[in-house]
């Protein structure tokens, strides 16, 4: 602060506190708060608002317990509120996506920090870049009509004489949400690997070859353990994001997938309950809050390594 | 266990640009082996052809009498300790140490016990269940050892190890990693651009330039017979004096200067070709009287104490530099800066020699 004031005067100092002020308050905090006291509210007519019944509760974070469906798993079949399935189906596919980002971002970046010539990396990652110039919807279209049942995957594979009659790759669970997320999200991935891996000294992997390990032992010693707060910063970001994500469920999913952000997008939009989605989103954002800092806890990594 | 090496012809080629040319060096079982040179030289790259990270583009490598072609650093019998020592950050002193047996599937009760073991021969029992941040430099480097030590090379390979260190820790670790080797008895082939370290720790010295080695000898034979020009002025001081020889008799020879008529040793090997005096400045003195022979008068310029010694530089009528060693003996006289005095060597203490042996 005494830095900023010295280097940029009182104008300018004052100017860039209130733009940051305007941001947190006016963009984070509020509209925040707002849906947070309204969570705690029930959803009445507008002549009730104010009324004797607009009182606080948490009836809203307790509807996600209603209504039960019978569903299975590892053979064992049981009822459960049909809210929660979707947010442990959310959380599990997340979780997968994560997964799968992480085996394609982990060879890629270990491939362009170690074993690529450094004057063909701005190529490579400018090659990584195009695609994030086109809007997130358009991806999630075009992967759409990929995916689409006469779309050009099953004409390719069907060419190459893969499969024999196309698939239905939308309409196979979460397939296609998996597929979209994974594309949307590897790069979040990608790139703190990168930066972490960059940064390990290349006669540390020469030393251990030196020493005989195998190329599986160095990696499992030396260098996974070097990149392990990139790969932890890099699945929070997909899968905090994978979990939040609205838009690519919505395009790619099934018609037996469903998101929990599609539930709450459902109380906003169709029920216009907007108390109820908003106690549905604060419990999203609450329970993954938790379910990383678990997962941080599990893995050993701490808060600090990932802010690196 | 430890086993020779020995260099066939080998050449190393970047792109256009040859490394190293024409490397033909037979090193025996259980000795401590320089190569010296300034950095650029070649020598790194013998190393890392010898440990296996590099292929020689032609020529064979052999350790132990085994040709080591094809085979990856971690099928050979040789331990690498890097420049930057590569210890490895994340892991305690003893995995550290004993990373090489961990990966030939030794038990962790075993490993201990070698890491134990190996920390006390290099003096720093204790240290076993620290973090690698936690030691000093001198300390990383005894770890760096017992780390290479660990898998029992037949070969130990020092890229220029100590040069992180200080000054004073340098000159204690060069003790210390000598007398490692003689309890060891593993062959050590040490990098270096530092000719104090090479003198005084091999048993022999492989002086390289430009890709070619220059001279191999003990290192008292590198500094009082030097091959050629550059052997000669990589490993200490010179006066140099240009003109042109006359035929040898016995070894010596008549040297034409613009200082007057010289006379010093001519090997047999560098007659016919174009060649330069070169006296050592300790070998060189100043005396009042104009001596019998190789003799210049000079006008003393300079008056620079260094401890041991004093150097004394003079200038000749010609305006060339002639410099002269006084060992700070206590009895020595050390001239007045100005006073004229005759700068004069004996004949058998200068040399003629080439330049250096440089692909034409």
């Amino acid at each position: 602060m005494q830095d900023l004031l010295r280097r940029y005067g009182p104008g300018l100092t004052g100017l860039i506190c209130l733009l940051v002020a305007f941001w947190l308050v006016m963009l984070v905090i509020l509209p925040n708060i707002t849906l947070f006291e309204q969570s705690f509210r029930p959803y009445l007519p507008v002549v009730d608002v104010g009324g004797p019944r607009d009182t606080y509760s948490f009836n809203n974070y307790l509807k996600v317990l209603d209504g039960s469906t019978e569903t299975s798993l590892f053979g064992v079949a049981f009822t459960i509120p049909v809210h929660v399935k979707t947010f442990f189906q959310t959380i599990w596919y997340s979780m997968v996506v994560t997964i799968i980002c992480f085996a394609l971002a982990y060879p890629l970046a270990y491939y362009m920090a170690k074993v690529v010539a450094p004057k063909t990396v701005p190529t490579l990652l400018l090659l990584l870049f195009v695609p994030l110039w086109v809007s997130e919807v358009l991806r999630a279209f075009a992967w759409w009509i990929i995916l689409a049942f006469k779309g050009p995957l099953n004409a390719l594979l069907q060419g190459v004489g893969l499969i024999e009659d196309p698939i239905r790759w939308t309409n196979m669970g979460y397939t296609g949400v998996m597929v979209g997320l994974v594309y949307t999200y590897v790069l979040f991935m990608l790139f703190p690997i990168y930066n972490a891996v960059s940064s390990l000294d290349t006669n540390q992997i020469e030393a251990a070859d030196d020493l005989g390990a195998s190329w599986w032992r160095i990696h499992w010693r030396i260098v996974l353990p070097h990149a392990k707060p990139g790969i932890a910063s890099g699945s929070v970001m997909v899968f905090m994001l994978s979990a939040g994500s609205l838009l690519v469920p919505s395009i790619l999913g099934s018609t037996t997938s469903q998101w929990f952000t599609q539930t709450i997008d459902q109380w906003f939009k169709d029920a216009l309950d907007w108390n109820t989605a908003s106690a549905y989103a604060f419990l999203l954002l609450i329970l993954c809050t938790v379910f990383v800092s678990v997962a941080m806890k599990l893995f050993k990594v701490k808060l600090s390594d990932i802010a690196k | 266990m430890s086993a020779g090496i020995d260099l066939e012809n080998v050449c190393c080629d970047f792109g256009s640009f040859r490394a190293v040319d024409n490397a033909n060096v037979s090193i025996k079982p259980g000795e401590f082996f320089s190569f010296l040179g300034p950095s650029g030289c070649g020598k790194t790259t013998i190393l890392r052809m010898i440990s296996g990270f590099i292929e020689p583009t032609q020529g064979a490598i052999k350790i132990g009498g085994k040709d080591m072609r094809g085979q990856r650093p971690n099928q050979r019998p040789t331990a690498l300790i890097f420049q930057n020592l590569a210890l490895f950050p994340l892991m305690p002193i003893w995995e550290n140490i004993t990373f090489g047996l961990e990966v030939r599937g030794v038990d962790k009760t075993t490993r201990r016990k070698k890491a134990e073991e190996l920390l006390k021969l290099v003096d720093l029992p204790g240290a076993a269940d620290k973090m690698v941040s936690q030691l000093s430099g001198g300390q990383k480097q005894r770890v760096a050892i017992a780390r290479a030590l660990a898998v029992e090379p037949a070969v130990m390979l020092l890229d220029e190890p100590l040069s992180a260190l200080d000054l004073k820790l340098r000159q204690h670790m060069r003790a210390e990693l000598r007398a490692i080797q003689k309890r060891t008895g593993v062959t050590f082939i040490y990098i270096t651009h530092d000719q104090g370290e090479a003198l005084a720790m091999s048993d022999r010295v492989g002086v390289m330039s430009q890709g070619r080695i220059q001279q191999i000898a003990d290192p008292r034979d590198i500094y009082n017979n030097p091959v050629n020009g550059f052997v000669a002025s990589f490993v200490g001081e010179n006066n140099i004096f240009e003109g042109t020889a006359g035929t040898a008799s016995e070894g010596m020879a008549g040297f034409d200067t613009a200082f007057g008529g010289f006379r010093a040793r001519l090997s047999p090997e560098a007659a016919g070709k174009a060649v330069k005096l070169y006296v050592r400045p300790e070998h060189t003195v100043l005396t009042a009287k104009a001596a019998t022979e190789n003799s210049v008068p000079v006008t003393v310029s300079e008056v620079s104490f260094e401890g041991a010694f004093i150097a004394v530089h003079a200038t000749s009528e010609q305006g060339k530099t002639i410099t002269a060693e006084i060992r700070n003996d206590g009895s020595a006289t050390v001239p007045e800066v100005g006073a004229k005095l005759h700068a004069s060597f004996d004949a058998a203490r200068a040399a003629l020699l080439p330049d250096a042996n440089v692909r034409g």
